[in-house]
């Protein structure tokens, strides 16, 4: 016990004293916040505003367009398909239907591209013009139609909120949080399972081509050398992790000095030119709407726990393995490569199912991917902040100790054997031969 | 003397190899041990066993008396490995200071240890240096440091002096001696018989995963000796051939001689004295190490072939 104390020690103090660590412990979280700030705020400075010309010939529609951030409307005259250039737009919006009664072909001419949602959008607006004339016609004055309008629009005429029930309790509902929640906590176990793992990994790989693992196993047990590797790079990444959420709280705090909500609001609303830009808009005003609503509408007392333990047993589940794997491996990175398949394989397929989950909290595909502990860490982290019933939280933190029991006991044998193993290329079939051999 | 390490009846099989198969042999208390062998004899298995890397298939390791324990022993062996090494990026005292606290040793007495030997072999100016800046043959006297400071009662080089200038060479084998003197038992694994012959009290030699030689350096040779003998007189007799020998080499006055079987060396003597040649020296020709291990591992296919052993 004393000797892994000793081996979890040098590893821990090695790798936190190395520059990569402090380098990257603070260009993560500001790489982060760039990344989800830089793109609320390109999405609110930098979109392009197309301008349509609209050729109406049914005159329905002639100045009832509004326009929006990302298409701007014009009525000149006698514009054509052939011309709508020259006049200065980018492109042309022909009603065709002459004939009121009969519904409209409309048909939108542009060079560039519109977005799926700008295209959508144009769509509404012709619809809600329609609908407009149509109640009109059927005696709707004008005035009323927009007291109406007025009246649905306005925050008191409906207040709208969805509960969850579980037993006795009622909580209110927070889905866009939960989401906003689910990913970034599914995400960063992801990263860390990668990140984490291949430290392992190399640092098998380093006391094996470096000729020292003999050296060390005539001390220590195999098992020993494997263990106080994993356990000190997992200290290492506590470390880190700890250090992430102290930096992002203060860059979270920093951030709402800079960026008033408004202008994300703002952001927010032109969405639907860039529907690639809505969740990060969504995230950052999350962020700083976080000052009243992070803290009450979502379970930390749980999430923050289930954080950890995931964090920590998903990298102790794979870690052992990634240690397999490097304890295998020669001087040649390409053969690491096609033996951490297998490894990385489950790890992107959580990734998959988590985003499947997130749209989708209860149903099967998340249940089995939070419950199997291939996948769990990532899947059931994105299932925590919209809340999960006990007995499967029960299952799948079981699960995924027996998991990480079973991986490291399995990989503690292959390592054993391919740590000592010099020159010989080693194949999936002799690691499983290894693994289960008996003593 | 009192045996340190006892072997008997030693069997480690792989699937594809009977690596050790039967091998027995005792080491004495403060002797040099030479442990013999072409590539691929089982050797480094052995040692591997020794050491409790690997648990054997069959058969017992005694060390001091007591049955060898790979968890409480660790402090009595050290063991340098032909395929060694370091971690490059930590710096040199600290990875003495490492690995000697794994073997056991506290914190202070490590400290104390390491000190003492980096005087000893003038390295005191390394300490804040990395491991990776040191030459091949500074950081193999880093290793043999690691491998000796926690004073094991056992100790394991194999191949110690490969890539040692002739300088460092002396330096450790001095200390090899030294440590002998004090006590420990030196284990030492090598193709270089020259090395052994100098070195080496006692000799095992082994092939194809069998012993196939046991015993000490000059019991090894008198075993192996082809009764020739040097023989420089002044003046050739006039009847050069007798019964007694046969002639194997002859330049100027100095003969080699074989003497055949039924004679005795001194009947060579008699002939010559008889002839009236003078004898200006005449001495036996004993097979180097050397030879004697290429003559008993010649036949041997170079490459060790796999065999395949019934589960």
């Amino acid at each position: 016990m004393n000797k892994i104390w000793i081996i979890i020690k040098r590893e821990y103090v090695t790798r936190v004293r190395n520059k990569t660590f402090l380098l990257s412990t603070f260009l993560f979280p500001l790489l982060m916040f760039a990344l989800i700030f830089g793109g609320a705020f390109i999405g609110a400075n930098g979109t392009e505003q197309r301008k349509i010309a609209v050729n109406d010939q049914s005159g329905l529609y002639r100045n009832n367009f509004k326009d929006g951030s990302s298409v701007a409307f014009g009525y000149p005259d006698a514009v054509t398909r052939d011309n709508y250039k020259d006049k200065g737009f980018e492109g042309i919006l022909i009603v065709y239907s002459a004939d009121q009664q009969k519904a409209d072909s409309v048909r939108l001419y542009t060079e560039k591209q519109l977005g799926l949602s700008t295209d959508e959008a144009i769509k509404n607006q012709i619809q809600k013009i329609n609908e407009n004339r149509l109640l009109m016609e059927r005696g709707v004055t004008r005035n009323t139609l927009d007291s109406i309008k007025q009246l649905s629009e306005s925050k008191d005429a409906l207040n709208y909120r969805s509960y969850q029930v579980r037993g006795a309790e009622v909580k209110e509902d927070n889905k866009k949080l939960a989401i906003v929640i689910g990913y970034i906590s599914g995400f960063i176990i992801y990263i860390v399972l990668f990140i984490y793992g291949a430290a392992v990994m190399r640092g098998v790989m380093e006391e094996k081509t470096n000729r020292i693992a003999e050296v060390m196993v005539s001390s220590v047990k195999p098992f020993q050398l494997m263990l106080g590797k994993i356990i000190g790079i997992a200290a290492v990444g506590l470390t880190q992790l700890f250090l992430w959420i102290i930096l992002i709280f203060i860059l979270s705090s920093l951030s709402s000095l800079f960026i008033s909500p408004e202008v994300l609001e703002e952001a927010q609303k032109m969405n639907e030119s860039m529907p690639s830009m809505a969740s990060n808009n969504t995230m950052a005003l999350s962020f700083l709407e976080g000052k009243t609503v992070l803290f009450n509408s979502v379970n930390w007392a749980l999430v923050i726990p289930c954080f950890i333990f995931y964090f920590l047993f998903g990298y102790l589940f794979y870690a052992s393995l990634f240690a397999a794997v490097g304890s295998v491996v020669n001087e040649d990175p390409q053969e690491a490569q096609s033996l951490m398949l297998p490894i990385t394989l489950p790890i992107v397929l959580g990734i998959f199912i988590m985003i499947n989950a997130v749209q989708n909290p209860g149903g099967s595909l998340a249940f089995w991917g939070s419950v199997i502990p291939f996948t769990s860490p990532i899947v059931m982290m994105s299932r925590i902040p919209f809340g999960v019933p006990w007995w499967q939280l029960g299952i799948s933190m079981i699960s995924l100790i027996i998991g990480f029991l079973f991986t490291t006991w399995l990989s503690a044998k292959i390592y054993r054997t391919g740590i000592l193993l010099y020159g010989k290329k080693v194949t999936l079939k002799e690691m499983a031969k290894w693994a289960f051999r008996k003593a | 003397m009192s045996t340190i390490l006892e072997i008997k009846n030693l069997k480690k099989y792989f699937s594809s190899q009977k690596a050790v198969d039967d091998i027995s042999f005792s080491i004495e208390k403060g002797s040099i041990f030479g442990l013999l062998g072409p590539n691929g004899a089982g050797k480094t298995t052995l040692i591997r066993m020794i050491t409790g890397i690997f648990y054997p298939d069959a058969g017992s390791i005694q060390l001091n008396g007591k049955k060898f324990d790979p968890v409480t022993d660790v402090i009595n062996i050290g063991y340098m490995p032909e395929e060694r090494g370091l971690y490059k990026k930590m710096k040199v005292g600290e990875q003495a200071m490492y690995l000697a606290q794994l073997k056991g040793m506290r914190k202070q007495e490590a400290f104390a240890q390491v000190k003492l030997w980096f005087e000893k072999f003038e390295m005191q100016s390394w300490w804040n240096k990395k491991v990776e800046d040191l030459s091949k043959g500074m950081s193999q006297k880093l290793q043999f440091v690691t491998t000796v400071l926690h004073e094991p009662k056992l100790v394991i080089l194999d191949e110690p002096f490969s890539g040692l200038d002739p300088v460092n060479s002396n330096l450790i084998k001095d200390e090899i001696y030294n440590l002998a003197q004090k006590g420990t038992t030196i284990i030492f694994s090598t193709h270089r018989m020259e090395q052994v012959e100098e070195i080496c009290d006692h000799i095992v030699l082994v092939n194809k995963g069998h012993k196939i030689l046991d015993g000490t350096v000059r019991e090894i040779k008198q075993q192996f000796k082809q009764h020739i003998f040097t023989a420089e007189v002044d003046q050739l007799p006039s009847a050069l051939e007798h019964n007694s020998f046969s002639i194997v080499k002859k330049e100027g006055n100095n003969l080699t001689v074989k003497i055949n079987d039924g004679f005795k060396s001194n009947d060579v003597l008699m002939h010559f004295i008889n002839q009236q040649s003078g004898i200006v020296a005449y001495h036996e020709i004993l097979p180097s190490l050397n030879e004697i291990f290429i003559r008993l591992v010649e036949g041997t296919p170079t490459a060790r072939q796999f065999e395949a052993i019934p589960a």
